[in-house]
């Protein structure tokens, strides 16, 4: 049978040891799920630990603590084979197009090194048939698989990437600002390539970015990350047109408008500071010291993320 | 003399390479007044950069070479200067502020000592002025603490405050034109908030001059009093924010358009993405440079490069489009940016 979420994310946890006694709180305690055939959107600034959820949920990290159950199965408690069926539906898109694609490699043996590993095709010649629908899937030629990385462009090559993270045909994608080192126009070309491929195929993505249009644009939840922690989680029209969380508010505002008019009568709600190093986190709200609306509790318990009506949550003490 | 601060006119620029010559800018025009903010679009390889290095004479030559065209700074030509002359223009007249604070930085000299190395080249002042001024300029930046940060080392600070490091460098001989280069794009966007609050400031209260590189159409409508858009080498568009942002003419300007989500409207429509990749400057088309993307594309565009247009004093585009005999093409924009482009239709040329 199979369960409305794909995936259920159970205060999902990953610590980096940085030094003596030191220890650098990436992910915290959160906690989300995926609807099938959806996609959630995963903003905040840099450092705040989205990237580190994004490569958790795919084993590329072990997690410290939680539970990641895709599709009923818990990943944690899988064993090695297990994990490896699991992580065949499981892939990832990569922000860097230049860095992410082996330079020795031709994109033939790119795309087909997941073929091998997962055993899909009997033979070479099977296995080079996929490789060139997946190019021609992805607007590239088939005649691109005898060529290496660096003769693409930086939109060729996160095509590249793509394919080659559809080749095992996965369920869940996990794109880790795959459209951010590239051109505005060449941006839109593979957010669309991507919308017709959910269309298509009913994948379910976790789209990380920190362009918070684009966001908006291609999510249907929208979840807002700050230090580790959770802040704000809700549908994406709820979360841009009724923030609650004061960093959902200053972060929206923060973000210029492409039109001029719209843009002279926008107020910008600047947040002050930076973020706080995420090692050894004091307790309390980690927004506290930016924060226009904090109050004397703020700085002494940790806010739960709560409902604030119809599926909308959000992490602060101080919601009108 | 000239009435404008600063007029490029015609400028090309090449880099002779092993590969062959890269035409990086070819025939580039605009002008630059006291206290306005001139932003200049375009994806990467566009050559914006280029144009603006060049301005200041950044790049060596070779490989880079200028091969023909005028920069007028005060009515006085620059293109013809020499590194020696050059150096009594840079950082006293142009700054410029690089996108990669990281890079840009000595990462092996304490960041008082670079910004005062500046002060003392430029400016009449001692060791002691210099610094005092330095640790005021890291001040205005809005650096806490600017004493400590005098004596940082750049890795030690973040990605804004190197940022806020650069502009105060940038500012401390209160230049009359300040070039930044994708100022903000390595940043957060709360951070980029407070930059460009912050480069607005220092333009009202300082009367410099921007010019902004960026690729960012909404920081461009926070910031600008005037737009250019490049494609491969060349202004293909510029005017005012209201002339490019509700009455664009030119077919790369509506992609561009159409091609950034609006964050505060939700809008099912699809991205219109521009097909294809920017043209190889090695060996640029004949004709228009955008034709082979073009959804517009007549065979005129594959034949004959299209001159400049004017559509108001400040308006200009270089697009067939435009002309009376082309067909008239409604742009594939939402409903309240809607626009017509003038003609008579019917004809192709």
């Amino acid at each position: 049978m199979l369960s409305e979420q794909i995936l259920e994310v159970k205060n999902l946890k990953k610590y980096f040891d940085v030094g003596p006694r030191q220890v650098l709180k990436a992910v915290d305690d959160i906690s989300f799920s995926i609807k099938r055939g959806s996609t959630l959107g995963l903003v905040g600034e840099s450092g705040c630990g989205k990237t580190t959820v994004g490569r958790t949920l795919v084993s590329l990290y072990e997690a410290d603590g939680g539970e990641i159950i895709f599709d009923g199965k818990d990943i944690m408690s899988a064993n090695k084979k297990e994990l490896k069926q699991l992580t065949r539906r499981m892939q990832m898109i990569y922000q860097d197009p230049y860095a992410s694609l082996n330079p020795f490699f031709t994109v033939g043996e790119i795309i087909s090194e997941g073929l091998i590993i997962h055993k899909i095709g009997a033979n070479k010649k099977e296995r080079m048939e996929i490789v060139y629908e997946l190019l021609e899937l992805v607007g590239l030629h088939r005649e691109h698989a005898n060529r290496f990385p660096h003769e693409f462009s930086g939109g060729q090559r996160q095509r590249v990437g793509i394919a080659r993270s559809l080749a095992v045909e996965p369920e869940f994608i996990v794109c880790d600002e795959a459209i951010s080192a590239l051109d505005v126009s060449i941006q839109a070309q593979i957010v669309n390539l991507l919308v017709d491929f959910q269309d298509k195929m009913g994948l379910t993505y976790l789209f990380i970015a920190h362009d918070l249009s684009m966001v908006r644009y291609i999510s249907d939840r929208t979840a807002v990350m700050y230090l580790g922690k959770l802040v704000e989680l809700g549908d994406g029209d709820e979360v841009y047109s009724h923030p609650v969380h004061p960093y959902t508010q200053g972060l929206l505002s923060a973000v210029p408008i492409a039109d001029p008019r719209r843009e002279r009568s926008h107020k910008v709600q600047l947040l002050e500071g930076e973020v706080q190093s995420p090692i050894n986190p004091k307790p309390g709200c980690r927004f506290f010291k930016r924060c226009p609306k904090a109050t004397g509790i703020c700085s002494e318990v940790t806010p739960e993320l709560i409902d604030v009506g119809s599926g909308h949550m959000a992490a602060c003490h101080n919601i009108d | 003399m000239s009435k404008h601060l600063l007029e490029v006119k015609d400028l090309y620029v090449s880099f002779d390479t092993y590969a062959g010559e890269v035409q990086a800018v070819r025939g580039v025009d605009f002008t630059l007044d006291g206290g306005e903010t001139l932003a200049i679009v375009g994806e990467s390889g566009c050559g914006k950069s280029v144009t603006v290095q060049t301005i200041m004479k950044l790049n060596p030559e070779p490989p880079s070479r200028i091969k023909g065209g005028s920069i007028l700074y005060r009515g006085e030509e620059l293109i013809n200067k020499t590194n020696r002359e050059m150096q009594a223009y840079r950082g006293k007249e142009f700054s410029m502020i690089f996108q990669d604070s990281m890079t840009s930085l000595n990462p092996t000299m304490r960041v008082g000592r670079q910004i005062s190395e500046a002060i003392l080249k430029h400016r009449k002042m001692d060791r002691k002025e210099a610094k005092k001024l330095a640790v005021e300029m890291l001040a205005k930046v809005g650096l806490p603490n600017p004493d400590k940060c005098y004596r940082q080392y750049p890795h030690t600070l973040s990605g804004g405050m190197r940022q806020r490091v650069m502009i105060a460098m940038a500012l401390s001989c209160e230049p009359a034109i300040l070039l930044a280069d994708e100022p903000t794009t390595a940043l957060d966007v709360t951070t980029q908030a407070q930059i460009l609050e912050l480069m607005k400031e220092i333009k009202e209260r300082t009367g410099t001059s921007i010019i902004l590189i960026t690729h960012n159409l909404g920081v461009v409508s926070r910031m600008a009093d005037r737009i250019a858009i490049m494609y491969a080498g060349k202004i293909v568009e510029r005017g005012l924010p209201d002339d490019i942002f509700y009455r664009p003419k030119h077919p790369y300007t509506w992609g561009l358009l159409g091609s950034m989500p609006d964050m505060s409207l939700r809008t099912d429509r699809k991205l219109t993405s521009i097909p294809g990749t920017p043209p190889d400057l090695f060996a640029p088309p004949e004709g228009c440079a955008f034709a082979s993307r073009c959804p517009y594309c007549m065979h005129v565009c594959l034949k004959h490069e299209p001159p400049v247009f004017d559509m108001s004093e400040e308006h200009q585009s270089a697009c067939w489009l435009i002309d009376s005999r082309a067909e008239m093409v409604v742009p594939p924009l939402g409903e309240d940016k809607t626009l017509r482009v003038k003609g008579r239709g019917g004809h192709v040329v």
